[in-house]
């Protein structure tokens, strides 16, 4: 079983690999067109800003090859958020494999910019969240969010509710970092690695499960 | 909701844990490695490694200690102590620490905040802040709390928050060591005074001192060192106290 990690200019790139030789699986780092497509699984990371990263992968052709991958691919983090369809942060159009904007966290006596720390997962839907518990606790760093939306896999609520897991079809995202989620984040590591690369995903729309920020 | 972090502070010198360490079922007490897999085991938050080393040769084994530590731990870290580069915070992030705190170096050249954020991004850059009330007002320290500055402890946190920093590690210097609690007023007051978290630090002596800091000193982090070391207060008994206080923390 072939496991790529997208290679670019994303800062939790070591972790993510190392999360995964904690798993057993040793991934391959590439931004080749055709290891990337022979992957049986592709994990997208991210962090850093959401501009910079968009040029860099336009630059290598990779906004192209991402959005039209037939296996299962994760995204973390700002991962997530290049695979929604724009962001606020420098007002960045992104891969448009969600149709979700990002917007930034506005600021308040009780709620601090960035969303730092560990925060609990509700509505948990889909198979990256198998096995674990409503509220199960994962690690945030982030300033920036996706609104809710009918691809919301589980959300987290932090000023309002966010999506904290996406999915669509063979997509999935994470906005908090399951390598550094302990066991949770272990498990829903786990979890997309056994997810089986040519099963048809169905898509999770669960309207009843989301309603849309104002 | 988000919770409130428990922080265990290691300190490093040559690749090894300093602090005296009395752990049972640890092979080697003085591997940082053990420790830091011991703690997140015990439901620590996060980490800070603080490395107290002075030589050149004893800094590199830093790098090589973020590495293992990162490979085999699954919370995050922050690695701090003598980080003076671009160059210096590159090599530790590509070794897979999550963040790194800078003290000295940002009061001698504040734009080196600016630099990190935009290099790196704000969520990775946490500014250590060690203060001391002299003179009837609280000042900045440099030197392991042992050198005053001219900058006024919340006005500087003001300013490395419109730097870019993405965190503020505040270690009082009047309450460290004391074990009779954190500063909570200086702590509310820049809590209050900035939006990115902040992390008290200094005076750690019992569970009802980090309800105080979470409650009175509005704190969004609380970080000790020895009384974890000496087991005189267990992690999983903390979180446990701090939930029948109302205090949202992370339970397995």
């Amino acid at each position: 079983m072939k496991t790529v990690i997208i290679q670019y200019n994303a800062g939790n790139i070591q972790s993510v690999t190392y999360a995964l030789e904690r798993l057993g699986v040793s991934a391959l780092l590439t931004d080749d067109e055709a290891e990337i497509r022979s992957a049986d699984r592709v994990i997208f990371p991210g962090v850093g800003e959401a501009s910079t990263a968009m040029r860099y992968l336009r630059e290598r052709g990779l906004h192209r090859i991402l959005p039209t991958l037939t296996q299962p691919v994760l995204g973390v983090c700002l991962g997530l958020q290049l695979m929604c369809t724009h962001s606020e942060e420098n007002e960045t159009d992104c891969l448009n494999i969600f149709d979700i904007r990002v917007k930034k966290f506005v600021a308040d006596p009780v709620h601090k910019v960035p969303h730092m720390g560990w925060n609990g997962l509700v509505h948990l839907r889909g198979a990256l969240t198998n096995g674990l518990a409503e509220g199960a606790f994962v690690y945030f760093v982030h300033s920036y969010y996706a609104e809710l939306s009918p691809y919301t896999a589980a959300q987290t609520d932090y000023v309002h509710p966010f999506s904290a897991v996406l999915q669509k079809g063979n997509f999935y995202a994470t906005q908090f970092h399951p390598e550094k989620s302990g066991q949770a984040g272990a498990r829903i590591l786990q979890n997309f690695l056994e997810i089986s690369p040519n099963a048809a995903q169905k898509v999770l729309i669960k309207p009843d499960l989301w309603e849309v920020n104002s | 909701m988000l919770t409130k972090r428990i922080i265990p502070c290691l300190d490093i010198k040559d690749g090894t844990t300093v602090k005296g360490v009395n752990f049972l079922n640890l092979r080697e007490a003085g591997d940082p490695v053990e420790l830091a897999r011991f703690y997140a085991e015990q439901g620590a938050d996060e980490l800070v490694f603080l490395d107290i080393t002075a030589t050149v040769e004893g800094r590199k084994t830093l790098v090589e200690l973020v590495r293992r530590v990162a490979y085999a731990i699954n919370i995050p870290f922050t690695v701090g102590g003598g980080i003076g580069s671009i160059a210096d915070v590159s090599a530790l992030l590509r070794a897979g620490a999550d963040k790194v705190s800078i003290n000295s170096a940002a009061v001698r050249n504040p734009d080196l905040v600016n630099q990190l954020a935009r290099e790196f991004g704000s969520q990775c850059v946490v500014v250590a802040i060690d203060t001391r009330f002299i003179s009837g007002e609280h000042r900045v320290h440099t030197h392991g709390g042992r050198q005053p500055t001219e900058l006024r402890t919340v006005a500087w946190a003001k300013e490395v928050e419109a730097r870019g920093a993405g965190e503020i590690l505040l270690t009082s210097m009047d309450t460290d060591g004391t074990k009779n609690g954190f500063a909570l007023e200086l702590t509310a007051r820049i809590s209050a005074d900035v939006s990115i978290p902040i992390v008290a630090s200094g005076g750690a002596g019992t569970m009802r001192h980090f309800e105080e800091v979470f409650t009175t000193g509005r704190a969004d982090a609380a970080l000790a060192a020895s009384i974890f070391h000496f087991k005189e207060i267990a992690l999983p008994e903390l979180k446990a106290f701090l939930k029948e206080k109302h205090i949202a923390v992370r339970m397995d």
